[in-house]
This record gives structure tokens, C-alpha cells and sequence, in this order.
């Protein structure tokens, strides 16, 4: 499962590793996502940013394939979203961590790890990466929040995924942890992974070459953190995507 | 990728069925009433009928055969119950897993539990508490572990139904239960009212108890018992892929 296990046509997709065309997702009878349409390049990290309930977490199920979607579609590496041959190079964090409480972290890992048919070697170097290797046998549910997310975290980067969707993934983390968390995203984005991070903290924003800005289920803009500064005037990311809420209330 | 598709299947079926039985080593009260309340209230029933050791008789070598069935049905509901809002099922969908390898991990680790459960109680029973048949001691452990299979199998399916372990617990009275009732255990179903008896043969642990009573009371097991056995596995794998239908990659 190195990257020469790519599938077919995902290194020349055109449209980059993920692509979004006029997605809309109802839930229930509230319309989420009024038709989406962007795309997310390889070997960078793209932020999703915009206030809770804004429908980031939907957005980024319909990436991963898990989401029930209204009208348009999601490729991912060429394919769409979900299907069988991609599901082994797509790595998800859901917000709240999902991995068995009763097992260790290890535990966790060696099972996930067996169904996505990674070699039993990369549990170790992943328990390194989140730096859990201390914490290895003790059951997940005795650990911190913090420490729960790096399970989660741990189980998503085991298959060394293309395509790496984490929804709000430095939560609760210490300011230590989050720069490395956020320097090993940028070691996997520099081997080529494409990385899509959602955020309600705009300073995230910084740390992202790409950002998507987004407000109640539709996108504000798409742009770099620099040409966002540029747009507002504004050096504080929060403070600049006030500035871009305003215009936008301004225009309409 | 097809090449791997085979092997990873079994890899993770296998994988799964580890994992749930050391979920369950982790809760080693649950293994100890699993294992051991067959057999005491196999006990008790023994000295109940103290006086009509006849009635233990007949009733006894069914029991066995069915306490894994009422088990197991439980135990499934409420493993597969603690997968959904957990956020694992969804990982899970999310990975290269087949739905029926999780489904068969699940029935592989649960028949093994099985199995011990009803080797401890036959033991107890056929040694220590005088208990007799006529038949195999044997075939009534093998039937036993596949009821205990249909039990999981029908866990699995009405798992699906119950949004919280409260309303799974309940499905057990409301779905075995009746059918605990009609099956011939208390009370030979020719001799109840017809519709009910007209009923009963629409309930999969009618054939349970059949094949259990044939082989506790020495009967000819002929035809009429294989047909029961075809009747159990018939229904346990319609239910095994009922609950492959209930397992959504998508949800709303």
C-alpha cells in the first residue's frame, strides 16, 4: 500500500485530489449545503474554516463518503466519493474520536490496521507519530481528550492516506502538541497528501496554504491565507473573515 | 487491487472477531455471567424439580441449546449498538471493509463464546446435576452453538431498530421472548390454540427446539431434524444479510 498502489488515474486527476461540483445535502428538511463547488489540490494542506453548525463536519462526511448527498457530486482521486477502490487512501478524523474505549491504543491501531491491510509494522511508527508509544496499553477510554483524539488521529494516518480529511483535529489539544500535530500535517502534505482541516479557530487559518471559507453551507471564498490578508487588509485572520462577512452582508 | 480484495476479507473478519472477543476479555463480569449463569440456573432448575427428574429431563438438553440463543442476542444488540454512536461503524464503512467480513467477524467471535458457554453448561449439567438424554450430548453443544449463531444473527438485524441499549434490552422480551413461549418448551404446541400454533411455525426457534427435543428424546432426528437445522441456518444467514442491509456507508 505505497503510493504506487495509487488507483487508476488518481496522480493525473485534472481537477487535483478532491473535487466538489454543486453539492447540496439536505438533513431532514433543512438544506446544509447550498451547491458547493471547489476543488483540493495534492501536496497541500486546505482549511475549512467558518463558525460551528456552519456545516464543515457534512461537508467533510460527503468527502469521506459517509454522507447521504442531495444533488451533485465528490471525486475523490478520480473517483467518486467513497467507492470501494479509494477507501483504503482516504484517512478521517471525526471530530469526537472513534476508537474503541475498552481497548488500548495499540489494541485500536492493530485491529484498524488489519482491515485497511497496512503491515503491522506501521502500528509503531504511527503510536511514534502520535506520540503515544508510553501510553500504548492502557485502554483508550483512561486516557485524555487529548490523548483519545491522537488515537483517532493514529487510526486515520495507518493506511498513509492520499487524501487526509480531519474535522477539527487540534480541539482541545495543548498549544505543544497542536505545533506538532500541525508540523507533522505539513510533513505529509510535503510527501504529497492531500490535507483538508476544518477549524472554527480562525488562527488555525495561518497554518494552511489553502483556505475555504465558509458560512452557513455555502463557501465565502476560496482562496491563499495571503490573498485573504490581501482582500481585508487585514493581518488577523479572525479579523479578516469579519471583514469578508460584512462585505458580503453589504452586498447582498 | 482484486488481487488483495480475497485475503483482506478474510483478514478482516478475522481481525474483527479478535477484537470483539478482547472487548470482552476487558469486561471480565460480562464473560463471568456469560459463561456461568447457564449452568446455575441449569442448577436451580435441577433441584426445582427435584421431585420430577423426568420433567429436568425433558427440559434440561433444550435449555442448553437455548440459553446461548437468548445470550447472544443480547450481547450482539448491544456490542453493534455501541459501534454507531461510538463513531467506529462509521470509520469503519469508511475503510476498505465489506460489510458482511464485519457481520462474519461478529459470528465468528460470538459462536466461540458460545461454544464455551454451552460446553460449561452441558457439563455441568450432564455431570454434576445427573441430567439425561437419550441422544448425542454432543449434538446438543453443536446445536447449541448454532442457535447461538441465529441468536447473534437476530441481535445484529435488531440492532439496527434501537437507538439506545435501553430499547435493545427490551427487544429481548419483545422478540424472544414470544418466541421462547410459542417454541414447545413449556407447553407442546399441538395442544395450543390453533392460530397459535399456526404462529409458531413462522418463529425460527420452533426449529430450535425441535431439533433439540428430537436429539434429547432419543426420536428418530431423520428428516424432520435436518429440516430444522436447514430452517435455523436458512434463517440466521437471511438475518446475517438483512443486517448487512441495515449497515449504511451513507446515512442522512
Amino acid at each position: 500500500m505505497m503510493s504506487s498502489a495509487r488507483p487508476n488515474g488518481a496522480a493525473s486527476a485534472p481537477d487535483g485530489a478532491v473535487a466538489v461540483r454543486d453539492l447540496v445535502v439536505e438533513r431532514g428538511d433543512r438544506r446544509v449545503l447550498h451547491g458547493l463547488d471547489f476543488s483540493i489540490g495534492a501536496g497541500q494542506i486546505t482549511g475549512l474554516l467558518g463558525p460551528s453548525g456552519c456545516g464543515k463536519s457534512t461537508l467533510m462526511r460527503a468527502i469521506v463518503g459517509v454522507q447521504v448527498v442531495t444533488a451533485g457530486n465528490v471525486r475523490v482521486l478520480g473517483l467518486p466519493a467513497g467507492s470501494a477502490p479509494i477507501r483504503a487512501h482516504v484517512g478521517y478524523v471525526t471530530q469526537s474520536p472513534a476508537v474503541y474505549g475498552d481497548l488500548s491504543a495499540r489494541e485500536n491501531l492493530r485491529y484498524f490496521a488489519r482491515v485497511l491491510g497496512a503491515p503491522p509494522a506501521r502500528v509503531e511508527e504511527t503510536l511514534t507519530t502520535v506520540q503515544l508509544a508510553d501510553q500504548a496499553d492502557r485502554p483508550v477510554r483512561s486516557l485524555s481528550g487529548g490523548q483519545r483524539a491522537r488515537v483517532s488521529l493514529g487510526t486515520a494516518l495507518l493506511g498513509r492516506p492520499q487524501v487526509l480529511v480531519l474535522d477539527e483535529p487540534t480541539v482541545g489539544l495543548d498549544p505543544v502538541l497542536r505545533e506538532d500535530l500541525w508540523r507533522s500535517f505539513h510533513e505529509l502534505a510535503d510527501d504529497g497528501a492531500a490535507l483538508f482541516v476544518s477549524s472554527h479557530v480562525m488562527d488555525e487559518a495561518g497554518r494552511c496554504d489553502h483556505l475555504l471559507l465558509m458560512r452557513e453551507g455555502r463557501l465565502l471564498a476560496d482562496l491563499t491565507p495571503d490573498e485573504l490578508r490581501e482582500r481585508t487588509g487585514e493581518q488577523d485572520m479572525e479579523q479578516a473573515f469579519l471583514r469578508l462577512i460584512e462585505r458580503e452582508a453589504a452586498l447582498a | 487491487m482484486n488481487a488483495v480484495a480475497v485475503p483482506l476479507g478474510a483478514a478482516a473478519t478475522g481481525a474483527t472477531a479478535l477484537r470483539v472477543l478482547t472487548q470482552l476479555r476487558r469486561d471480565p463480569r460480562t464473560v463471568a455471567l456469560l459463561l456461568l449463569v447457564p449452568a446455575l440456573l441449569m442448577t436451580l432448575l435441577r433441584y426445582v424439580f427435584d421431585g420430577q427428574p423426568e420433567t429436568f429431563d425433558r427440559l434440561g438438553a433444550p435449555l442448553i441449546g437455548l440459553f446461548p440463543f437468548i445470550t447472544m442476542f443480547l450481547v450482539t444488540s448491544i456490542t453493534m449498538l455501541r459501534e454507531r454512536p461510538g463513531g467506529t461503524l462509521e470509520r469503519l464503512m469508511s475503510m476498505p471493509m465489506a460489510k458482511l467480513d464485519l457481520l462474519s467477524g461478529y459470528g465468528l467471535a460470538f459462536a466461540a463464546v458460545a461454544a464455551v458457554q454451552a460446553g460449561i453448561t452441558a457439563g455441568v449439567a450432564f455431570l454434576a446435576l445427573g441430567l439425561d438424554v437419550q441422544g448425542s450430548a454432543v449434538a446438543v453443544v453443536a446445536l447449541a452453538v448454532g442457535n447461538a449463531v441465529l441468536g447473534m444473527a437476530l441481535g445484529l438485524f435488531v440492532s439496527a431498530f434501537a437507538s439506545s441499549e435501553f430499547q435493545a434490552v427490551q427487544f429481548m422480551p419483545a422478540f424472544v421472548l414470544p418466541q421462547l413461549i410459542l417454541c414447545g418448551l413449556f407447553v407442546p404446541r399441538e395442544e395450543m390454540a390453533s392460530a397459535l400454533e399456526a404462529a409458531s411455525y413462522a418463529l425460527p426457534l420452533t426449529y430450535a427446539f425441535d431439533a433439540l427435543e428430537r436429539v434429547a428424546s432419543g426420536t428418530d432426528f431423520g428428516r424432520r431434524g435436518w429440516a430444522d437445522v436447514v430452517v435455523v441456518i436458512g434463517v440466521t444467514l437471511l438475518a446475517l444479510a438483512l443486517g448487512a442491509l441495515t449497515l449504511r456507508r451513507r446515512t442522512p
